[in-house]
């Protein structure tokens, strides 16, 4: 191809690029912008006020809760996900009829929108009448209030989210361990590798491209966890189930702070940055060691 | 990059499927894990069918079935109809930010595969960083753009913003599916008289079939179940989508979680549908845009 046909072709991604840096550069910008102003969200009147809205996140209770929240919602559900979805893709990859059905069945939550599925789960979680409870009573232990305290609501959320998408999770493990070729596996068999020894010296290496990116997926997706806890807890009791979504949303909308948000908005968009980067670097490294 | 070939070349086509394989007594334990699995998988969905089917007095237990079963929750929603105005917008919705994210999206991802200049190296890294920027993070900046553009409460505000979020992943699975078709086929074009456009439209066009069920799937469901935005922008009741209105039934009535629980489950249908018939392609799908960054 010539030059000039070459450079022509450029504008092939002028509208993609423009509608992006409409919709989310500007914002962007706009977003870091209004974050050192004391700004309610809807008056003309908007006051500088520097670098304090960043100080008083430091000193905002609620805001360090959230920021552990988030952590763990991040951090607990990819590894719960990670565990149980290489063990589920490992158990449905034995030979057995009826195996396709357990792999759709256990995929099938992640076609539910969040929202809907916390709805649901609230059904087994209420203190009066929820699923858990019955059960509990049926075995005639007393129940117990679970999203009425932060640190079993907590727990709750991470239960829902790893559940839901765990088959993300094990759709990719499966499509690796698939990809391993059985030669490798006969050649261990035959060198006396026992069951354990074939999984851990060879099939898991060989995982680490899947691993790699059921991680980031999942990261990605606890980190910026939003309508489970919208549907379940609303960020309750005491504000204590907040992750930095549903808390930047409650600051603009709720309590008026548009900075305040905008401000924490910045921090949250920096810190899901630097942690993807810095996971993202780790597995390429990995994967050049193999 | 690497990764995705990767991937894509391991990849089993009948991986959902059922290989022809007898019933084997030596398999019992797997039959009891699996037996376990599918409890702990479908039991949430037969909760909200229960809930769905029983009045509001009935306060038995919700793992009993509900005797007598109560249909009025179903007649109430569908009497009102919001349900299905939901449906609609959902429909219109995921259809206009399908239709925007493929011609814009794989002309985009044609000039970045097949013009690798240092220019475009530095375009194509910075589509891909906006994978990383969550929808939350920015909502002050966006909300405040939205209004003063009068762009809340219309399709068009909607379909764009999800199209900008969603355009880095579609860039990112056509720009390497692209990268596979050989060049000598454009050059022959070109050689022939066809000008870019045409070579994109004749030659191009017609090889992505695939990677667009893959795009159509992955970003369908998003926004399809899309709830972050919506609630924020979509706030006049007639553009309301389906899990807005489901939304609205739960917070709504105070204690009467029948109907809202059927309007969950007719509002779950459609995908659940839709992924059970498909299955194959949602699981090839999900594989392929995993593997994003």
């Amino acid at each position: 191809m010539t030059g000039t046909r070459k450079r022509k072709l450029n504008w092939f991604y002028i509208p993609a690029v423009v509608i992006m840096l409409a919709f989310i550069a500007y914002p962007l910008c706009y977003a870091v912008y209004l974050s050192f102003f004391k700004w309610n969200g809807y008056s003309v009147n908007k006051d500088f006020v520097g670098i304090s809205n960043y100080i008083s996140m430091f000193k905002d209770k609620v805001f360090i809760s959230s920021l552990r929240n988030t952590l763990v919602y991040g951090f607990v559900c990819t590894f719960l996900q990670q565990i149980i979805g290489l063990a589920m893709a490992m158990f449905l990859n034995t030979k057995f009829k009826g195996r396709g059905i357990v792999r759709t069945v256990i995929y099938m939550p992640a076609m539910i929108s969040g929202l809907v599925m916390g709805y649901i789960m609230y059904f087994f979680f209420q203190f009066k009448g929820g699923v858990i409870n019955d059960i509990m009573a049926s075995l005639g232990m007393a129940g117990y209030d679970w999203l009425g305290n932060g640190a079993s609501a907590i727990a709750v959320i991470v239960f829902i989210n790893t559940w839901q998408f765990v088959g993300v999770s094990m759709v990719i493990y499966l499509a690796g361990i698939q990809g391993v070729s059985q030669s490798y596996i006969e050649a261990a068999t035959v060198d006396g590798a026992s069951a354990w020894e074939r999984f851990r010296y060879i099939i898991l290496p060989l995982l680490i491209p899947a691993l790699s990116s059921s991680v980031i997926y999942n990261l990605i997706g606890g980190l910026k966890l939003y309508d489970v806890i919208i549907a379940l807890t609303d960020g309750g009791p005491a504000k204590k189930t907040h992750s930095l979504a549903t808390y930047i949303a409650n600051r603009y909308f709720d309590a008026e702070r548009a900075g305040y948000a905008a401000a924490i908005g910045v921090f949250s968009f920096l810190m899901i940055m630097v942690i993807s980067m810095i996971v993202n670097a780790y597995f390429r490294k990995k994967e050049v060691e193999i | 990059m690497a990764k995705t070939k990767e991937l894509k070349e391991n990849r089993q086509p009948a991986m959902f499927e059922d290989e022809k394989m007898p019933l084997r007594a030596k398999d019992w334990w797997k039959y009891l894990i699996s037996l376990f699995l599918l409890i702990v998988y479908l039991f949430p969905f037969y909760i909200i069918i229960n809930v769905s089917l029983r009045s509001f007095s009935d306060t038995t237990s919700r793992i009993r079935f509900p005797d007598p079963i109560y249909w009025d929750n179903f007649n109430k929603v569908i009497e009102s109809g919001e349900i299905f105005t939901g449906i609609k917008n959902c429909l219109i919705i995921t259809a206009l930010v399908l239709l925007l994210e493929i011609v814009v999206g794989c002309m985009a991802a044609y000039a970045l595969a097949r013009n690798q200049s240092k220019l475009n190296e530095v375009v194509r890294s910075l589509i891909m960083s906006v994978m990383m920027i969550t929808p939350l993070t920015i909502l002050v900046g966006i909300y405040s753009t939205m209004s003063t553009i009068h762009a809340t409460s219309t399709y068009w505000g909607m379909v764009l913003v999800l199209s900008a979020f969603g355009l880095p992943l579609v860039i990112f699975l056509y720009t390497n599916f692209i990268s596979s078709i050989p060049v000598a086929l454009d050059e022959a074009a070109a050689i022939d008289g066809a000008s870019n456009f045409q070579v994109f439209f004749q030659i191009i066009l017609p090889q992505l079939k695939t990677v667009t069920v893959t795009v159509i799937i992955l970003q369908g469901v998003g926004v399809w179940n899309e709830y972050t935005y919506s609630y924020y922008f979509l706030q006049k009741t007639s553009m309301r989508t389906i899990t807005l209105v489901i939304k609205t039934f739960f917070s709504a009535v105070s204690n009467d979680y029948g109907a809202a629980a059927a309007t969950a489950v007719i509002g779950m249908m459609p995908l659940v549908i839709v992924y059970l018939c498909l299955q194959k392609y949602f699981i090839q799908g999900q594989v392929e845009g995993a593997v994003k960054g």
